[in-house]
């Protein structure tokens, strides 16, 4: 929710706070909400309601959907973005941190002074957090959820501290969690006080995520349960520091893409993305990215990738660092080159494709694809090769020139006939004579798509004397109400 | 570049000879090279459907298909859904670039890599990137690759060029269409072959045809220009 608000303000001024506001995902049953601000609380409305019965109720609701992966990725990042305060962390639940600051506390003068340390980052992100300091991760799960929004526990009191909270604290599901209630069991300290071989007998056949007797003995520390941290992205970058300021940098590419290899083929993955920086000692950067169309981590070819590029940047009074790191890499096994000492055309086709795109631009290198739709100058559109992979080869049912002329050139007609294309026609200051001629083929505008009042097409194909073989139409009829006289357009020239 | 693989690869040339009536002189087209394709009118697309139809069909990967502005704006752009009518199966990877020298360059970057099955580049009128020095590094780089290269020069005065064969193709008028005497049937192109390595001059009449070996057919063609026999029913009706 407080993503949202902060994501929503950068568009357009965020609805009032006043306003319930609730973010809405959909559901089995129609749109659920997922989300919800203070007012909307207030009123009464709770996460898991369906958005119209909730509209019916508070006409003046404001719904927007969720980005449910943004938050994902979201959380991801401040998984790794937690480790400023100990080295384990790692996601709990769809938005919860679980920090094992075992050894780390001292550093920040105390678990209090840590506590509010978390507090106030988080709020200068804009995103409020509740935080509990507790022995083991699932009371601090319990407490933080269920808890004062800052709390803290000891070894000691730490069966003290849940007893009041309810059985859905332990991170029940709703099914066991209403089972409990049913049992008259509504807080971990009616759970605690049950005998554990009734316990054990009534759940035996839960899994150990959903077993209560497990989750409390967890919680209250009787069962281990360890933190599986996610490991660090790695970060591949080759440097170059140099004694002296110098204007070019080509001489240190070699080296540098060379390191960047070693240090991918070390790890087993190859860039897809590449950034070289400059330092200047004017204190600028500058910085050329690169894409590949494939994970490479070939040095000649990285460096053949920046080729034109070099030249272009400014050096000003010269610069002493310079940097090659991979923005992006993917897994990149090590393969053997073929026995018979035949080169991999895959590669040699990826490689090209990259250099073309490096230099030349992404949209002006592309594969054609065939688009749905009848007008034949937007049958061929085109995707970015780098990106995309071959598509189908285009066909169509009907001949169609091998060239078309964009936008379409209008002919200036000499000698009209009342059917079937002009006998005679002047097209770019060259009169031509029609020999024979196929047609027509009636194109139709597409409602859904062109400006009302665009005219019908009646396509020829037409022979002049000497051999040339034009694509003509006719755009409208006589009578069609769209405009004047017909005019005639020359739109491909077949082969 | 060393001097025994362009060896071996001038030994794969393959010259095609079509099939062709007793009298007619076999018409060459070299697969492996670089070939200069010279429309013989402004806006005749006819070298278009020659290199089309001159692709090698055995070879794999895609097309590289490399057009500049100024060909784009006269003679059209090339559309993708015509190509399947000329037996062209492989995908094609279009550049489309504002100035030649971006035309020769990503033309040599496609010569020099075996992957792709050809290269076709445009590049109209005769700019000054466009010297004898490109071509010759165009065609020793696709002999070496063994990649064939086709470049459409429109509108060219005629300059120097190191392409191993050049051809000047114009339309003629089309085929008899079988279903319909007013309507214009297959394609047919007067190619004239006016220089050559290796091989005498000629000029011939040209058609894409699907079965044979190379995709083209070459008809027999008297000196006067008139049209072997049998293709005789052209009617020039006008409307």
């Amino acid at each position: 929710m407080e993503r949202w608000r902060r994501v929503i303000s950068t568009y357009r001024t965020a609805p009032d706070e006043a306003l319930p506001v609730v973010l809405s995902q959909s559901g089995t049953h129609g749109p659920v909400i997922s989300a919800l601000n203070q007012t909307a609380r207030d009123r009464g409305i709770s996460a898991g309601d369906r958005v119209v019965d909730a509209q019916a109720i508070h006409p003046d609701l404001h719904v927007e959907p969720a980005d449910l992966r943004g938050d994902e990725l979201l959380m991801e990042r401040l998984v790794h973005w937690s480790r400023r305060w100990c080295p384990w962390t790692a996601l709990d639940g769809a938005a919860g941190l679980v920090l094992d600051v075992t050894g780390s506390v001292h550093l920040f003068g105390g678990e209090a002074a840590l506590l509010r340390d978390i507090c106030q980052r988080f709020a200068m992100q804009g995103l409020s957090a509740r935080v509990a300091m507790t022995p083991t991760r699932g009371a601090g799960r319990a407490l933080s959820r269920f808890g004062p929004a800052v709390s803290q526990c000891g070894p000691e009191d730490v069966s003290a501290a849940l007893a009041p909270l309810p059985v859905a604290a332990l991170g029940l599901s709703p099914d066991t969690a209403r089972l409990l209630h049913r049992l008259g069991l509504k807080t971990i300290g009616d759970l605690a006080q049950v005998p554990r071989v009734s316990m054990m007998r009534r759940f035996a056949n839960l899994a150990a995520a959903d077993n209560p007797l497990i989750l409390l003995d967890q919680a209250l520390g009787h069962a281990a349960e360890p933190l599986n941290a996610p490991p660090d992205p790695q970060h591949f970058m080759a440097r170059a520091r140099l004694a002296e300021p110098v204007m070019d940098p080509t001489p240190y590419m070699a080296a540098l893409s060379e390191d960047l290899c070693r240090a991918l083929a070390q790890a087993e993955q190859g860039a897809r993305q590449l950034r070289l920086t400059i330092y200047r000692i004017d204190g600028e950067s500058l910085s050329v990215s690169r894409a590949t169309a494939r994970a490479s981590r070939d040095p000649a070819h990285l460096i053949r990738l920046f080729d034109d590029q070099l030249s272009g940047m400014d050096p000003g009074f010269g610069f002493d660092l310079i940097t090659l790191e991979a923005l992006r890499a993917e897994p990149l096994a090590r393969v053997q080159s073929e026995l018979d000492g035949k080169r991999n055309a895959d590669a040699d086709l990826a490689g090209l494709l990259d250099r073309l795109t490096a230099r030349l631009g992404k949209e002006r290198v592309s594969w054609p694809v065939s688009e749905q739709t009848h007008k034949p100058e937007r049958v061929a559109g085109r995707v970015a090769a780098l990106e995309h992979p071959p598509g189908e080869v285009l066909s169509l049912p009907r001949e169609r020139p091998v060239r078309l002329l964009h936008p379409p050139e209008e002919v200036q007609v000499i000698y009209a006939v009342p059917e079937g294309p002009p006998s005679q026609f002047r097209w770019r200051r060259v009169l031509y004579k029609t020999a024979r001629f196929a047609g027509p083929e009636r194109i139709a505008p597409e409602w859904w798509r062109d400006r009302p009042g665009t005219r019908l097409r009646d396509y020829y194909k037409v022979e002049v004397a000497h051999g040339g073989r034009f694509w003509l139409y006719r755009e409208g009829l006589p009578d069609d109400q769209r405009g004047g006289t017909p005019r005639w357009f020359l739109h491909g020239l077949f082969a | 570049m060393p001097g025994d693989s362009l060896e071996t690869a001038r030994k794969g040339l393959s010259l095609y000879l079509p099939e062709a009536k007793a009298e007619a002189k076999a018409a060459p087209v070299q697969t492996i090279a670089l070939t200069d394709l010279l429309p013989a009118r402004p806006f005749d697309p006819a070298a278009t459907g020659f290199a089309l139809a001159s692709l090698p069909r055995e070879r794999e990967g895609p097309v590289l298909w490399v057009q500049d502005r100024a060909s784009r704006q006269e003679n059209g752009q090339v559309y993708m859904p015509s190509l399947k009518a000329f037996g062209v199966t492989r995908p094609v990877l279009q550049i489309t670039v504002n100035h030649p020298r971006d035309v020769l360059w990503a033309m040599e970057e496609g010569a020099a890599c075996s992957a792709l099955s050809a290269v076709i580049g445009e590049v109209y009128g005769a700019p000054k990137v466009l010297s004898f020095t490109a071509t010759k590094r165009l065609a020793l780089r696709s002999e070496a690759s063994g990649v064939p290269v086709f470049m459409i020069r429109a509108g060219d005065p005629g300059g120097l060029s190191a392409a191993r064969a050049r051809w000047r193709v114009g339309s003629l008028p089309s085929m008899a269409n079988p279903d319909n005497r007013q309507a214009p049937g297959a394609a047919r192109w007067d190619a004239e072959l006016f220089r050559a390595r290796g091989r005498a001059p000629g000029r011939w009449v040209a058609a894409y045809e699907r079965d044979a070996s190379n995709g083209l057919r070459f008809l027999p063609r008297a000196d006067d220009g008139a049209l072997a026999q049998g293709d005789q029913h052209l009617s020039h009706r006008a409307g």
